[in-house]
């Protein structure tokens, strides 16, 4: 350890740690058949994770181990090799359960989704905390956005949209790093408008975009958006609705729009699509404040729902762990992202701070996702809980993403 | 505002999943119920119902296998339906709405498509089942009658229904529960206890193994044997006496109050009431609305006794000290009494005192001695009430509490009812305008049983047990209180002996005179009871009810009997005989008379009963 070393962050550790060991007992619990094995029977997911567990701790200290410079200097080599991996995937990717986003290892995969998540937060970072790049410029803007969205877009034709859609994560740190508040305010509304056409359809939301409009419009205020620009807002929101409507009752196939309506509550089809998460809410709910206990829930017992020790691991958490342990979940990952964002706002190297912060967003982004999916309040986008969730990829993933910032906030002082 | 965004919305979602995690597993409660109902699979386990036997061991009910066709329409392939249906003897049509009608309950759940095979049509087909996926066979347990007889009293068992299963949480869809009779009443003993296994599913439906490792599971418990109080023998003679007329037979020990017989005509064969043709003999049963077989008249049937009932008023006379066995009174073919009023009796000598009086039910002697009750007191009211306290005594007037759910309480009338009917105190009213209480005719009812049970209490001379149908559970005798306490009368020992000895006088000398049997001596009482039906609103007058009560021997009473037989005519006709020969069968064992035996089986009084229904002028008491 070099002299600058600050320490790492224990606190952090500390709720990782928790995180995955509570983690690992879901999936235990999860996978169990009716023939209880060993506890690290390496046919099982259980004991598939307990190695890949043991993997992380090996993992965890080689990223601690190195010097903290590196990950800057080789930001640029870790991304385009991660891009490559990517790229690798059309031409030796495995398909498993209809997605092409493995490489095979014999009985273990390797999909580098899962690690291109840190490449590009260390590439954008990169970029972002050159001296020469101002994100108030369009031109860097557009760079950045390139960065982000070329592994984005590898990853959407996999298929796996789900794991596209952590890479809006990266608004967060272009946000704190200056980038216009009108990316906020325009993306916001038009998720606005995206939800409300779907509810009460184009014409309601006409009504209501022309009357904030016209309110502003004639609003007596010096120093205003100009009014072409409310009148531009205006027409494109009434353009979007219509837009949203018509391309999601003629281009969206029925299955997308299943998925949006059963979270809208516009309909319940508790045996078709609509299984996944009413089978999971049935799970939760049957917890009640305490749980049934570790190994005694009916639901997972059962294998009512699907993926449960993968996507749906947070429903295990509820059945045995009731309101209490599923409770407790939310508060660590919601601990663990205000910890990361008092270490992120720590910094003063702007590199690590950029970092951190997508390190935050991503996290947020799949914990966000992932259990709204699970409670039933998103629609189903599959996607993992990190370090919850069973996978090797995914567990080393979060871990490299994690304990990289980690290393990072433990050279803050050499800055 | 750049630094702060996130931490408001990590914040803002952390809230969010809590309170929506708050609300699924701590509001919303519904959620853990249906975890319940998808995740465990309950099976019950039906233990054998009890056996039922008569009195002297011998077997009335068993139980017999019985197979259901079940389906589970997830598990249907393609089928020959026409063979299927040419087994089962069915209608394709019906099959495709059996079919439709499962799918739409549960894909994945059995449903029953044809209840209740026996075991030579299960055979058949049992070697073809194989060939019908997604079809099996449920084993159930159904009532064997070894007896053709008795349905009144046995009951039946039926599938619950919704309001008994909301009631009672034991229950649920499909179970069988007694519905009638002993079977209803004695419910509980019968069905014993099911057992119960949790069986963990997974989402295939398909059992996992035994939920936290069959804790919670239970055993089933056998239901019990039981022994009623009925004589099978006796009760298989008594319907048989009753074929083709209408009316009930009780008998009962009175020396324990055990009812050794209990018959209503028209009954039914219990069996009927069994099987895949269950549905359409009941609903047989049940609208046959003239001879109304489900009808119990042993326990329900309110007639006006008649005469028997003199007996009660000679007992009443004598307690309240107005009447000695030797006071006298005239009888000029009835009582007068008013203006010019007549209460009719038939010819026979006058005067006379009690024992003749009883012997030969003269009506004059009776309307007397009741006057003299009711006048003993400043008014008729507190005479009509002081009379009635001595009735309800006898278990009259009220329901008698046997071990049924069905039972009538008659009536014996008191001074409110009176004051009603008479508008009192704007007109007042006298004894004499409820002068046919002296004869049993009037307000007076009572059913068959209550009839019994009074003869039973007059043997004992002035108590009875509860007349109840359970003997023993498992061998064991019942000990419940009801049953083995005494409920003694208001009348004194001393004052049965006289009325004994005149009704003991109505089989040596007076109106049962040819019905002696040899070497027993019987004390009954004849009754002719007058009643009417409306024909088109009008009150018609039918052919009297032949009514008759008994016990037997005299001095040591071993049955006591009533007979009622509907549009018999008078007492000793159809009544009078009946009785004599339960009692000869009963304490004999063989019949001496067969004359009166060949008399009673060989006449019917379906004719009679035809009368008021032809719609034509006829003529009654013929």
């Amino acid at each position: 350890m070099s002299r600058n070393s600050a320490g790492f962050d224990w606190i952090s550790i500390f709720i990782y740690l928790i995180l995955i060991c509570f983690g690992w007992a879901n999936i235990y619990s999860a996978s169990l058949g009716t023939n209880t094995g060993s506890f690290f029977d390496l046919s099982q997911p259980y004991g598939k994770q307990a190695l890949f567990i043991g993997l992380s701790i090996f993992l965890i200290i080689i990223i601690l181990s190195i010097e903290a410079k590196f990950y800057q200097r080789f930001s640029s080599i870790i991304y385009l090799i991660s891009l490559l991996s990517l790229a690798g995937l059309f031409v030796f990717g495995k398909t498993i359960s209809g997605a092409t986003s493995w490489y095979s290892f014999g009985s273990f995969g390797i999909q580098p989704s899962e690690f291109a998540k840190f490449a590009t937060a260390l590439a954008l970072a990169k970029y972002l905390s050159d001296i020469q790049t101002n994100i108030r410029q369009l031109s860097h803007q557009v760079k950045a956005f390139i960065i982000i969205a070329i592994p984005a877009l590898l990853i959407v034709p996999q298929p796996d949209p789900g794991s596209a859609l952590v890479y809006a994560a990266f608004f967060f740190p272009l946000y704190r790093e200056g980038l216009s508040g009108f990316y906020l305010v325009t993306g916001l509304s038009a998720v606005a408008v995206f939800i409300l056409t779907l509810l009460v359809g184009p014409y309601w939301v006409s009504g209501v975009v022309l009357l904030i409009g016209l309110f502003l419009f004639f609003r007596k205020r010096k120093k205003r958006p100009g009014r072409i620009l409310i009148t531009l807002f205006a027409i494109i929101s009434i353009g979007l609705s219509f837009s949203v409507n018509y391309i999601f009752e003629n281009v969206f196939e029925q299955r997308h729009r299943d998925r949006f309506n059963i979270v809208l509550g516009k309909e319940v089809d508790s045996r078709g699509i609509g299984y996944n998460t009413n089978q999971s809410e049935i799970a939760i709910g049957s917890g009640g404040w305490l749980g049934k206990g570790w190994t005694e829930g009916t639901q997972t017992k059962g294998h009512f729902v699907p993926e449960q020790h993968t996507d749906y691991i947070f429903s295990t958490v509820g059945e045995e762990w009731g309101f209490l342990g599923s409770g407790m979940v939310v508060l660590l990952f919601v601990l663990l992202l205000i910890r990361l964002l008092q270490l992120a706002e720590r910094q003063r190297n702007q590199f690590t701070r950029i970092y951190g912060y997508s390190v935050i967003g991503i996290l947020f982004i799949h914990f966000l996702v992932n259990i709204g999916m699970v409670i039933g309040i998103f629609p189903t986008v599959g996607i993992p809980l990190p370090f919850f969730s069973y996978g090797g990829s995914g567990l080393w993933g979060f871990t490299i993403l994690l304990f990289i910032f980690i290393k990072l906030d433990s050279d803050r002082l050499s800055y | 505002m750049r630094k702060v965004l996130l931490y408001i919305t990590i914040l803002t979602t952390g809230l969010i999943f809590i309170g929506r995690l708050f609300y699924l597993q701590v509001v919303d409660t519904s959620l853990a119920i249906r975890s319940r109902d998808n995740a465990i699979k309950v099976i019950y386990d039906y233990p054998q119902r009890g056996y039922i036997y008569d009195r002297n061991g011998d077997l009335m009910v068993s139980n017999q296998p019985s197979y259901d066709v079940m389906v589970i329409p997830r598990n249907l392939k393609p089928f020959d339906t026409t063979e299927f249906c040419n087994i089962l003897s069915i209608e394709r049509k019906d099959l495709e709405k059996k079919l439709d009608k499962a799918r739409i309950y549960s894909p994945m759940l059995p449903s029953v498509i044809i209840p209740q095979l026996t075991k030579s049509e299960y055979a058949i087909l049992q070697e073809k089942m194989r060939k019908y996926e997604g079809f099996y066979i449920q084993k159930r347990s159904l009532r064997d009658y070894q007896v053709d007889h008795s349905a009144n009293v046995l009951g039946y068992i039926a599938e619950v229904n919704q309001a008994t299963i909301n009631d009672n949480p034991y229950y649920i869809s499909g179970d069988l529960i007694g519905r009638a009779g002993v079977e209803a009443y004695y419910e509980e003993l019968l069905r014993g206890v099911k057992g119960v296994k949790y069986i963990q599913k997974d989402r295939f439906n398909r059992d996992i193994g035994p939920y936290k490792d069959g804790i919670y599971d239970t055993l089933p418990e056998k239901g019990k044997d039981i022994s009623l109080t009925i004589d099978a023998q006796l009760q298989e003679y008594g319907t048989r006496l009753m074929e083709n007329k209408r009316g009930g037979i009780v008998a009962i020990e009175p020396e324990s109050g055990e009812i050794l017989a209990l018959i209503t005509a028209p009954n039914y064969d219990p069996a009927k009431l069994v099987g895949r043709k269950r549905s359409p003999n009941f609903t047989e049963l049940y609208y046959d609305t003239i001879a109304r077989p489900l009808y119990d008249r042993g326990l329900l049937a309110e007639y006006p006794p008649g005469s028997p009932f003199k007996t009660l008023n000679a007992l009443i006379g004598l307690q309240e000290g107005i009447v000695d066995t030797d006071d006298k009174f005239s009888c000029n073919h009835g009582y007068a009494y008013g203006r010019g009023r007549k209460l009719g009796c038939h010819a026979h000598r006058s005067p006379l005192d009690m024992i003749p009086g009883i012997a030969n039910s003269c009506n004059a002697y009776f309307c007397n001695v009741y006057r003299r009750i009711i006048e003993k007191y400043p008014s008729p009211q507190e005479g009509i009430d002081a009379w009635n306290a001595h009735l309800k005594s006898f278990g009259l007037g009220d329901f008698l509490g046997s071990d049924f759910y069905t039972g009538k309480p008659g009536k014996i009338p008191d001074s409110d009812y009176y004051n009603q009917i008479y508008d009192y105190p704007t007109y007042k009213w006298y004894a004499t305008a409820t002068l046919s209480n002296a004869i049993g005719q009037g307000e007076v009812l009572m059913t068959p049983i209550q009839l019994a049970n009074m003869a039973a209490t007059i043997g004992n001379k002035g108590w009875y047990y509860t007349p109840h149908i359970l003997k023993e559970i498992e061998g064991k005798p019942i000990k419940e209180e009801k049953f083995t306490k005494k409920n003694y009368t208001t009348i004194e020992e001393r004052h049965f002996e006289p009325v004994i000895e005149g009704m003991h006088e109505v089989y040596k000398s007076g109106t049962a005179s040819t019905l002696r049997i040899p070497g027993i001596e019987i004390a009954g009482k004849t009754g002719t009871a007058e009643n009417f039906t409306k024909i088109d609103g009008k009150r018609v007058q039918l052919t009297d009810h032949s009514i008759f009560v008994a016990f037997a021997p005299v001095d040591n009473p071993k049955i006591a009997i009533a007979v009622f037989v509907e549009n018999g005519y008078w007492g000793s006709r159809y009544a009078g005989r009946m009785a004599s020969l339960m009692i000869e069968k009963y304490l004999k064992g063989t019949i001496t008379r067969t004359d009166m035996e060949e008399w009673i089986l060989s006449h019917s009084l379906e004719e009679e009963y035809a009368k008021p229904l032809s719609g034509e002028p006829f003529k009654i008491n013929q």
